[in-house]
């Protein structure tokens, strides 16, 4: 087939903002992100959907962006870690994780960040156990997760209170 | 990691999706969560000249009773059955195996449909299925047909499904709160099954899958037989590798999934589910 290294132009709508960018169905949403649009929040870790790193939202679940193709999120709306905090006020989650002393070298958080604000909305943490189960797919290589589990823990009190 | 080149289109009905599959014949795939087909496809095992994504598809993720049967659509993700309250009270067996499948990331992409396509014998969903005596319904080209599960699976990787059909719905009795239980055995919370039972009690005398007990999903069959005859759970479980054919690999040997299937029969039997 000659149509094989076809590009195509796509609509990809990030942090509320609609891209049009030409690429090769191929491209993974992870490298989208990272070398087109420049948002390099989000990190590639393992690359075979094990670590979480790369988690970004999409339409307001989380999911591992290096196991997506970008064209895969054509009318779909893809959330980053930029898109977080309001202006200088962090969002509950990243405020808590702060807080709390979630994060050393940093390199997981983003993708701890995403997948909590994901975990919380869909009601998973009610309890510590649940918090680990909901995270089990996000790898963290300083922390021993304690202060992780914590903070997301205080940030779902947080946000329930507001509602 | 990225795969190489291939064409992409996205359909927007499941009959195009049949079209675009039949004219371009084997060299074509479909892609609906993609989380089993791109981890390969970025490792170059598989290399399809055209995807066929079934994402932007309307209307094929229901969740539905239908008489005494609950219907569930293809493109029905992994997190939508587990956090289904609906499904939780039907097929309380289902919404839990579907919550075990990797992790909550890859719940919110991987589809029930993919996961019965794909035909892995080390899925969760598939030996869910079989002990719910489920029914596959495909479509393709002739129009639309059944197949009972237990006539899906034909080999490692292999399926009933020719390459221009899809997987379109699931029909899986509703169970309603009768005695059920899995058991997935893992060393790690994020790990595939090394052995995984499934066992649900109605309708009739109960059905038992397994998972990784062989190149496919497979029935324990004798120890159904022997429910049926009302043998005790010791006996019942002492049969669950029987007619099994499982591989010895870095995770366990043969004899050791075997000695797995037994005890976690055992404990499913006993309504005891692994979270
Ligand atoms: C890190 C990781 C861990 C995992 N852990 C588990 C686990 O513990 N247990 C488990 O069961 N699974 C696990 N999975 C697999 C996951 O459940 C997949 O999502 C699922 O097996 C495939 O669904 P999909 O929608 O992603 O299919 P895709 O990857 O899109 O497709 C898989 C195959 O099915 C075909 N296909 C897809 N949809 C249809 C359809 N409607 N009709 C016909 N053919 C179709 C495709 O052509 C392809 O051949 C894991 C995956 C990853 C990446
Ligand atoms: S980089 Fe995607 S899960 Fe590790
Ligand atoms: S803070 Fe370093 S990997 Fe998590």
């Amino acid at each position: 087939m000659t149509e094989s290294t076809e590009t195509v132009t796509l609509d990809l709508t990030v942090n509320g903002r609609t891209h049009q960018v030409e690429l090769e169905p191929r491209e993974l949403l992870v490298d989208v992100l990272r070398e087109r649009l420049g948002l390099t929040g989000t990190n590639l870790g393992c690359e075979t959907t094990s670590c979480g790193a790369c988690t970004v939202l999409v339409d307001g679940r989380s999911v591992k962006s290096c196991t997506m193709l970008a064209v895969q999120g054509q009318g779909r709306d893809v959330r980053t870690i930029e898109d977080l905090a309001d202006g200088e006020v962090l969002h509950p989650v990243q405020a808590a994780f702060q807080r709390c002393h979630g994060l050393q070298c940093g390199f997981c958080t983003p993708g701890m960040v995403m997948a909590s604000v994901s975990l919380i909305d869909e009601g998973r943490a009610t309890d510590e156990q649940s918090v680990r189960a909901a995270l089990k797919g996000n790898l963290c290589r300083c922390t021993g997760y304690q202060n992780i589990v914590a903070a997301v823990l205080s940030a779902a009190q947080e946000i329930e209170a507001d509602r | 990691m990225t795969p190489v080149p291939f064409a992409y289109r996205r359909a927007t009905s499941v009959q195009e999706a049949i079209s675009l599959l039949t004219e371009h014949g084997e060299e074509a795939k479909a892609i609906a969560g993609g989380h089993s087909l791109l981890p390969i496809m970025k490792l170059r095992f598989a290399a399809p000249e055209l995807l066929v994504d079934l994402g932007g598809i309307p209307d094929l993720d229901h969740i539905r009773v239908e008489g005494d049967e609950m219907v569930l659509g293809a493109l029905a993700r992994h997190s939508d059955l587990e956090l289904s309250a609906l499904l939780r009270e039907e097929v309380p067996l289902l919404a839990h195996t579907a919550g075990l499948v990797g992790d909550c990331q890859i719940r919110h992409r991987g589809t029930l449909g993919g996961s019965v396509a794909h035909g892995d014998p080390s899925a969760d969903l598939p030996a869910t299925l079989v002990a719910l005596r489920a029914t596959v319904v495909v479509d393709g080209p002739g129009g639309r047909r059944t197949v009972p599960v237990d006539h899906f699976y034909t080999g490692f990787l292999e399926t009933a499904l020719a390459p221009d059909e899809l997987v379109v719905e699931l029909r899986v009795p509703r169970t309603g709160d009768a005695p059920w239980g899995y058991q997935k055995f893992r060393r790690r919370g994020i790990d595939w099954a090394i052995v995984g039972v499934a066992y649900q009690s109605e309708p009739g005398a109960g059905g038992i899958g397994l998972v990784n007990m062989g190149p496919t999903t497979l029935r324990a069959a004798a120890a159904e037989e022997a429910l049926r005859a009302g043998a005790d759970p010791a006996q019942v479980a002492a049969l669950a590798d029987q007619d099994t054919a499982p591989v010895g690999d870095a995770s366990g040997s043969p004899e050791y999934r075997r000695h797995l299937a037994r005890v976690l029969l055992s404990r499913a039997l006993a309504g005891r589910n692994s979270s």
